[in-house]
């Protein structure tokens, strides 16, 4: 079973790609995933957890999440109050929306570090600072723990229509930008 | 004004640090409320007339009149905007809120 | 202008969903809503659906829990097929109504959302509000995911409505951890819920070419005799429900266990007995010291009314020990369902050693950890060591 941890500051989507991400790995592939918030008040700007959970067999774990093999971090401004590294299991990899290069990050080597300019991304597709789906692209390309495909899909079926095409766009530039790197 | 002060709360350590149900000391306020704030109200004093119609409706009480001049105590603002949208004087503005959530 | 699928179809849907799709199904005649969390997102799904003309009903805002409750009940008093939805206070608000339709013998169904009652408030999930209302002769079952929650909608109102039941029915699912969890749910379609769930005639309604008179009184010369009458209705509802889980399971290809779903017993030395979503956290346990050598299993109390007081009479007879995880606390003496197993195992001949651990209250998180630990407490308790009867799991404090 993989597990995935998106962190995230209120109003910027997390959960919603934590949903979309179960969405595609589920209806979208032959798997069966959970995907749920931080149980907790939420208020705009303040840090909220995602967690999504993929495996190929119905999933019996209902309890929270400890211990996970990707964490996503939307907004970099998080890692000065919430230890993001907490619970990556070694061989891990933690993805960040960020303008500095993984070996800035001197987090050890029992993970490996990947970033992502999302924000850039977002802003020039989206119009707006809402890294979400963008980062959901990049896990994609950096995992493999869902097709691309699946991810489109994911997005016609859970966004508003308005919004699906310049989110698969965001989407699909972060993918080629990470499998470039990899 | 008094002004809530935030301190330093001591959490229970132990079974007979609990108290009595679920309550606690009054006035203690453990850090400040004013996290989901987006846009934030900056008064221009040289427009202000000292009206207090600001001081008056702010739903939180954050307005403090005693030193002459109005301020606005940002801990606890939740910049709902009602006292830049109520000023006769127009010196209220709301600006958005800076890179420092809560 | 009702619509739904041609083909069951895969979903991802958090619990709340699930039990409106499956609501929607059912086709109710009649929804009457007041919300509260973590319940909300069930009314809410459904008014759209009622918007949207996927569902033909009546949908009634009603000011409170007692009148969700009492509105259904007028409304399964004419013929219609009710349903409503509550959680925790609001449960515990139509309280006095749990007993009226019981008693009336209204074959409503309400979904619940375990969560834990005030004071001190919280929002998040255990099982005391619905424990709390044991007695007021509703059916209780407790569903461990979103795809149960959608099946058990269906077969309560098969179970409800059932010749000679005509018992309201509760179905209840963990807050948050089931209510928010999105999970991948397959839907059915409307045409094989039509064929499982025919419209609801009912047996116990106004009909004006047969007046009778409803909800009336009964004297000290007859109340007793009703009272066992519906207590006789409740003891019949066991095979009843044995009966519509296989014919669902034929049809839709899911059977969820009956009254009680056992995992890895047979050989078992130990055994918990869980309610609700920590079941399947409990089965990745006894995987994992299964692999260890260590001979423990998993009883997943599907239905606690009625109670199935038959299967751990038999139960005794297999094991060494029995614990029970409790989301809720009876104070001054044990968690209700630790109560009424210990007691169903009792008699004179003796019976397995037993630990109750009162867990995951408000939302506390039950880990693997913790039922590891709670397992190799009965290990020790099997192998002759001392372990006290009531445990709290999970505290901040071990004294």
């Amino acid at each position: 079973m993989i597990e995935v941890r998106w962190h995230a500051r209120g109003g910027q989507g997390g959960f919603t790609a934590a949903k979309l991400l179960g969405l595609a790995a589920s209806v979208f592939e032959d798997n069966y995933a959970q995907a749920f918030p931080s149980f907790g008040p939420e208020r705009r700007g303040a840090p909220v957890l995602g967690f999504t959970r993929i495996d190929d067999k119905p999933i019996d774990d209902h309890s929270q999440v400890y211990a996970c093999d990707y964490v996503v971090v939307l907004d970099e401004t998080l890692m000065e109050v919430v230890n993001v590294t907490s619970g990556l299991k070694d061989g891990g990899i933690l993805l960040i929306n960020t303008e500095s290069a993984p070996e800035s990050f001197k987090l050890g080597d029992n993970f490996k570090v990947v970033t992502l300019n999302a924000t850039d991304i977002a802003l020039k597709v989206l119009k707006a600072p809402i890294t979400n789906t963008t980062m959901m692209g990049a896990l994609a390309a950096a995992s493999g723990i869902v097709g691309i495909e699946s991810v489109l899909s994911a997005i016609d079926a859970g966004m508003p229509e308005n919004l699906r095409e310049k989110n698969k766009k965001a989407v699909m530039i972060a993918y080629d930008a990470i499998r470039g790197v990899k | 004004m008094s002004k809530p002060q935030i301190v330093k709360y001591k959490m229970p350590e132990c079974k007979k640090d609990m108290p009595l149900g679920p309550s606690s000391e009054a006035g203690v306020i453990i850090e400040p409320n004013a996290g989901w704030r987006v846009m934030k109200p900056i008064i221009d004093n040289s427009k202000c007339v000292m009206c207090l119609r600001c001081w008056l409706l702010c739903p939180d009480g954050v307005i403090d009149r005693e030193k002459g001049i109005l301020e606005i105590d940002y801990n606890f603002c939740k910049g709902c905007g009602i006292c830049s949208r109520e000023c006769p004087q127009k010196a209220i503005t709301m600006v958005k809120e800076g890179k420092q959530y809560d | 202008m009702t619509s739904g699928n041609k083909v069951s179809k895969r979903e991802f849907l958090n619990g709340d969903e699930a039990v409106a799709y499956g609501v929607r199904l059912c086709r109710p005649n009649v929804v009457s809503v007041y919300p509260i969390t973590p319940q909300t997102i069930v009314v809410e799904k459904i008014s759209e659906f009622v918007a949207n003309k996927l569902m033909d009903c009546e949908y009634i805002h009603v000011e409170s829990e007692h009148s969700a409750m009492a509105a259904a009940m007028g409304a399964s008093m004419v013929g219609a097929r009710a349903f409503t939805a509550t959680s925790s206070q609001g449960l515990a608000y139509m309280h006095e109504m749990l007993h009226y339709v019981s008693g009336s013998r209204f074959p409503i169904v309400m979904m619940n959302a375990n969560r834990t009652l005030a004071a001190p408030w919280n929002i998040f999930g255990d099982q005391r509000d619905s424990m709390a209302q044991r007695d007021t002769g509703w059916i209780q079952v407790y569903v461990e995911n979103g795809q149960e929650a959608l099946d058990m909608i269906i077969q309560a109102y098969r179970l409800a409505e059932h010749e000679g039941i005509y018992l309201p029915v509760m179905v209840n699912l963990d807050g948050f951890v089931n209510t928010h969890t999105y999970e991948l749910v397959s839907v059915p379609s409307q045409k094989e819920v039509d064929e499982f769930l025919p419209a609801f005639v009912s047996k116990n309604a106004v009909d004006f070419n047969n007046p009778r008179s409803y909800c009336m009184s009964a004297s000290t010369e007859w109340n007793m005799e009703f009272r066992q009458q519906q207590h006789e209705a409740m003891m019949k509802s066991k095979k009843v429900i044995e009966s519509i889980d296989r014919e669902f399971g034929d049809k839709f290809g899911r059977y969820h266990g009956g009254m009680v779903k056992e995992y890895k017993c047979d050989d078992a030395e130990v055994v918990m007995v869980t309610t609700g979503s920590v079941s399947g956290t409990s089965r990745l346990v006894v995987d994992s010291m299964r692999e260890k050598g260590l001979k423990v299993g998993l009883v997943k109390l599907r239905f606690f009314r009625p109670f199935p007081v038959e299967y751990f009479r038999e139960l005794k007879s297999r094991v060494k020990a029995v614990g029970v995880i409790d989301r809720n606390l009876s104070f001054g003496y044990e968690g209700a369902v630790g109560s009424e197993v210990k007691s169903a195992m009792y008699d004179s001949c003796g019976s397995p050693k037993f630990i109750d651990f009162i867990a995951g209250i408000a939302g506390r998180d039950i880990k693997k950890d913790d039922i590891e630990l709670m397992y190799n407490k009965l290990l020790n308790l099997s192998m002759g060591q001392e372990e006290a009867e009531l445990q709290f799991i999970g505290m901040r404090w071990q004294e």
